[in-house]
C-alpha cells in the first residue's frame, strides 16, 4: 500500500516549445552568467579587474570607427559562409566542407587576378572571377553531393576529405605564384595596378562584402521559407522515403541543393581574395568554414537568427584578442574565454529543450 | 522571471556606467613624442617572435617609450587592420615583423603618410618609393659564418678522436624554403665549417614550413640517417635541436640558445639583435630624422650576435671565432669570397641578383665585384639575396 518508490534526485523532462521571450531571457541569462565566471577568472588568473575586461571586450569590437566596420565584415564573411552551410543542413545533408569551398573559390578568383590581368579589361574579369569562383565552390559542393546521391556515400567524410584536397591546391599554387621566388607567398596580388580588386561602395573597402550578407541572408529566407525548392528540402530532410513518396526527386534535390551551398561559399573565397586579402593563402578561410557549422546550428538555421550568431561570436573574437593586447596576455587567454562564453550559450540550449526536476521532500507523500 | 529581467537591467546599467568612466585612464605623457606599435605573426611562443619581442621591449623601455604589441597577427588583411589600428590609437612608428606582412603594411603606409612604417626581412622598400616604408635586417650570414667555425672546429675534433674519418665530416641542414634568406644561410654556415675544416661537405632538406615541429623533426632524422654527423637549422620550432639531442648529434641552433632543452648536443646559435635598429628607427622617429629605407645591421651595431658556447664545443672554439669575427669587423675578410667556393666547378665571378621583387625572377643588380658576393649591401637592400648552388652542398628535395 504505502510501498517507497525511490525517486532519484532530478529527472529530466522534455520541455514544450518554449515562447521566444522566454527562450530569449534563457539565452541573455547564460550570456550574463559565462562574462560573470569569465570576470572571476580572470581576476583570479592574473588580478586584472573584470569590468575593465568587459569594457576592452567592447572596445575591441567597437573601439574605433575602423574597428566597428571590420567587426561587422567580419560578421559578414562568418554570415555568408554560415548561410552557405544552411541548406544542406535543412536537407540533413552535413556539409563539412565549407572550408574547401570557400579556398577553392578564392583559388579560382585568385587565378583570375593573375593570369588575366593586362589581358583583358578589369570589368571583365571581374566578371570572369565571379563566375569562376561561383563555378569552382559549386563543383566542390557537387562531387560529394553526386556520390551521396548515387551510391549513399557518407558526406560527412567525402566533403571533410575535400577540404584537404583545396587546400593541397592552394598549397602547390602558391608555390606556382609565390613573389619573390622561394618565400613561399603570393602577397598582394596586383598591388599597383588593382586589377581585380572588387569596388569600393560609396568609399568604403568594408561595405561591399556587409551589403552582400545582408541581400543573403534575405533571399536565403525566401529560398527556405517561400519557395518550392526551399519545401523540398525541408520534406527531404524531414524524410526521405516521404519525399519519393510525394514525387520530390531526391537525388536532384541533394545535388541541386549541394550546388546552391557550394556556390554561395565560392562566392565567400570571391569576397576574401578579390575584395578582402587580395591574395590567396591555405589559411585564408580560417576554419570559419567549421566555426560556420556552429553558427547554423546555434541558429537552428534560420537565417536571421544566424545574423546574430555569427555578431556573437566575432563580436568575443575580437574583444578576447583585444584582451591579449591590452592586457598583454597571451592569445591563448582570449581562447579560454571565448570557450567558457560558448559553452554557456551551447549549453544553454538544453535548458531551453528540457527541464529539469527536483525531487521534492514535501510532495513525496502526496504523489504516491 | 521578474526577477531575473530585473538582475539583468541592473547588471546592463552597471556596466555601462563603469564603461564611461574605464575610457579615461590613459597613461600620461612621459616627454617622447614617440609611440610605438609593433605587430608579431606569433606570440612568444615562437622563437622567432620571441625574438622581436624582447628586443622591442628593451628598446622601448630603455628609451622609456609607450608602446602597443599584437601578436598573432596573421599575413593577410588583418596585418594592414592591425597597422591602421596602431595608427588610429596614436602610434607614430609601427613595425612588423613577418615576411608576408610586408605587402599589407605597404598598404597601410600609403594611408598614413605621417607614421613611420619599418618592417623586417622585406623587400620592396627601394623600390615602393615610400618615404615611410621602411625595411630593415641584418649581415646574420656572418653570425652564421662564425657558427659554421664551431660547427668545423666540432667536425676537426670528431676527426682528431677517430670518431669519424675526414670524408664522413658531412653536416645537414633543415630549412624552410628555397629561398634566398635560406640559402644565403646555410651557404655561409657551411663557408664557415669549410674554412676550418677543408673536407666538409652537406646536405639540405626544405620543410616548406617556417614554422612545423614534425617536419623540422622529421627533416633532421632524415639527414642523421643519410650520415650527417653534424645538424643546424633554418627554421623556427625546437624540431631539429630535439631530435638532435635525442639522436646525440651535436646542433648548431639559431634564434636562440635551445641549451636548457638540448644541454648535451648544443654547440651554439647566431641571432639577429633587433634592439639596435629598434633604437635608431625610433630616434629618428623622435628627432624627425629620415629612416634609411634599408638597414642593415652588423656585428659592429650590436645586431649580429652568437649565443655562448654549449659545453659540447671542441676546444679553442672561442678564439677561432674571435678572430674571424675581428676580420669580419675590419673588412679583411668576406664570407661570400669568390676565391673560397664554386659553383658547377667554377669561379663566380659575375652574379645578376634578383634585388628588385618583381614578377619574372631575373637578376636585376650585379652582385660580385672586389672579389666577393655583395651580400645585404648598401645600395642593394637589407634582406638577403645571395640565391646561389654552390659546390660541396647537396640540395635533397627543392619542391619548396
Amino acid at each position: 500500500m504505502n510501498s517507497k518508490v525511490k525517486e532519484p534526485l532530478f529527472h529530466i523532462v522534455k520541455r514544450d516549445a518554449l515562447p521566444w521571450q522566454r527562450g530569449l531571457r534563457i539565452r541573455l541569462l547564460a550570456i550574463l552568467a559565462a562574462l560573470v565566471v569569465c570576470g572571476i577568472l580572470t581576476t583570479v588568473l592574473t588580478g586584472i579587474n573584470p569590468v575593465q575586461v568587459y569594457v576592452t571586450i567592447f572596445m575591441g569590437a567597437f573601439g574605433t570607427a575602423r574597428k566597428s566596420w571590420i567587426t561587422f565584415q567580419n560578421v559578414a564573411i562568418l554570415l555568408l559562409i554560415s548561410l552557405a552551410l544552411t541548406p544542406a543542413f535543412r536537407m540533413r545533408f552535413w556539409n563539412i566542407g565549407g572550408e574547401g569551398q570557400v579556398l577553392i573559390g578564392g583559388l579560382a578568383a585568385a587565378a583570375c587576378m593573375i593570369c588575366l590581368a593586362g589581358k583583358l579589361p578589369n570589368a571583365l574579369i571581374i566578371l570572369l572571377m565571379f563566375v569562376t569562383s561561383l563555378a569552382a565552390g559549386a563543383v566542390w559542393g557537387l562531387i560529394p553531393a553526386f556520390f551521396k546521391a548515387k551510391w549513399n556515400t557518407n558526406e560527412t567524410l567525402s566533403t571533410l576529405m575535400m577540404n584537404y584536397i583545396a587546400t593541397q591546391l592552394v598549397a602547390f599554387f602558391t608555390i606556382v605564384w609565390e613573389m619573390p621566388k622561394g618565400s613561399g607567398k603570393i602577397g598582394i596580388i596586383n598591388q599597383k595596378t588593382n586589377i581585380g580588386w572588387l569596388p569600393n561602395l560609396f568609399g568604403s573597402k568594408y561595405l561591399l562584402t556587409i551589403l552582400i550578407a545582408v541581400v543573403m541572408m534575405i533571399l536565403l529566407y525566401i529560398y527556405f521559407v517561400y519557395s518550392k525548392h526551399g519545401y523540398e528540402i525541408a520534406v527531404v530532410g524531414e524524410s526521405e522515403n516521404t519525399a519519393r513518396y510525394v514525387g520530390i526527386k531526391v537525388e536532384k534535390v541533394i545535388m541541386r541543393t549541394m550546388v546552391l551551398s557550394g556556390a554561395v561559399c565560392g562566392m565567400v573565397g570571391l569576397l576574401l581574395v578579390g575584395g578582402i586579402n587580395h591574395t590567396v593563402t591555405t589559411t585564408i578561410a580560417n576554419g570559419q568554414g567549421f566555426t560556420a557549422v556552429m553558427v547554423s546550428w546555434m541558429a537552428k538555421f534560420n537565417p536571421f537568427t544566424m545574423a546574430f550568431t555569427s555578431f556573437l561570436i566575432v563580436f568575443l573574437n575580437r574583444g578576447a584578442s583585444e584582451i591579449s593586447t591590452t592586457f598583454g596576455l597571451n592569445q591563448s587567454f582570449a581562447d579560454i574565454l571565448t570557450g567558457i562564453i560558448l559553452f554557456f550559450i551551447i549549453g544553454c540550449e538544453f535548458f531551453i529543450s528540457y527541464k529539469i526536476h527536483f525531487r521534492k521532500k514535501s510532495e513525496k507523500g502526496a504523489e504516491n | 522571471m521578474k526577477k531575473s529581467v530585473k538582475w539583468v537591467a541592473a547588471t546592463a546599467a552597471v556596466m555601462l556606467t563603469l564603461s564611461a568612466t574605464a575610457g579615461m585612464t590613459s597613461s600620461a605623457d612621459e616627454g617622447t613624442t614617440v609611440k610605438a606599435g609593433f605587430i608579431f605573426l606569433h606570440d612568444e611562443n615562437s622563437t622567432y617572435d620571441l625574438n622581436f619581442i624582447n628586443a622591442a621591449k628593451e628598446a622601448c623601455e630603455e628609451m622609456g617609450i609607450e608602446y602597443v604589441f599584437k601578436t598573432g597577427i596573421p599575413e593577410g588583411q588583418e596585418a594592414y587592420d592591425a597597422a591602421c589600428e596602431l595608427a588610429d590609437a596614436g602610434c607614430n612608428f609601427v613595425f612588423a615583423d613577418s615576411f608576408g606582412h610586408e605587402d599589407y603594411i605597404i598598404e597601410a603606409a600609403r594611408e598614413f603618410p605621417d607614421v613611420q612604417f619599418c618592417h623586417a626581412t622585406g623587400t620592396k622598400a627601394h623600390t615602393e618609393g615610400l618615404d615611410n616604408f621602411h625595411n630593415a635586417f641584418a649581415s646574420i650570414y656572418e653570425g652564421r659564418y662564425l657558427a659554421g667555425i664551431t660547427a668545423g672546429m666540432k667536425l676537426n675534433e670528431m676527426i682528431a678522436n677517430g670518431e669519424i674519418t675526414e670524408d664522413q665530416a658531412k653536416m645537414g641542414y633543415v630549412g624552410a624554403y628555397t629561398y634566398a634568406e635560406v640559402i644565403s644561410g646555410y651557404t655561409s654556415f657551411f663557408l664557415g665549417a669549410r674554412s676550418v675544416c677543408p673536407s666538409v661537405t652537406m646536405e639540405v632538406t626544405f620543410t616548406g614550413s617556417w614554422y612545423d615541429e614534425t617536419a623540422e623533426k622529421e627533416g633532421a632524422n632524415k639527414l642523421i640517417d643519410d650520415g650527417c654527423v653534424l645538424i643546424s637549422q633554418h627554421a623556427d620550432s625546437m624540431g631539429a635541436p630535439t631530435a638532435c639531442e635525442t639522436a646525440g648529434v651535436p646542433n648548431v641552433s639559431y634564434n636562440g640558445s635551445t641549451e636548457s632543452a638540448c644541454p648535451n648536443t648544443f654547440l651554439v646559435s647566431s641571432r639577429i639583435n633587433w634592439a639596435p635598429y629598434f633604437e635608431y628607427a625610433m630616434g629618428c622617429v623622435e628627432s624627425g630624422d629620415a629612416i634609411d629605407a634599408d638597414w642593415t645591421g652588423d656585428l659592429k651595431t650590436g645586431s649580429v650576435e652568437l649565443t655562448s658556447l654549449g659545453k659540447a664545443v671542441a676546444e679553442g672554439t672561442q678564439e677561432a671565432i674571435d678572430e674571424a669575427a675581428a676580420k669580419l669587423e675590419d673588412g679583411s675578410l668576406h664570407v661570400f669570397d669568390i676565391s673560397t667556393f664554386t659553383v658547377d666547378g667554377k669561379t663566380l665571378d659575375s652574379y645578376m641578383a634578383d634585388v628588385d621583387t618583381d614578377a619574372d625572377y631575373e637578376g636585376d643588380h650585379e652582385a660580385v665585384s672586389d672579389g666577393y658576393f655583395h651580400e645585404s649591401a648598401e645600395g642593394y637592400r637589407s634582406a638577403p639575396y645571395f640565391d646561389v648552388q654552390i659546390d660541396g652542398i647537396t640540395l635533397l628535395d627543392t619542391q619548396f
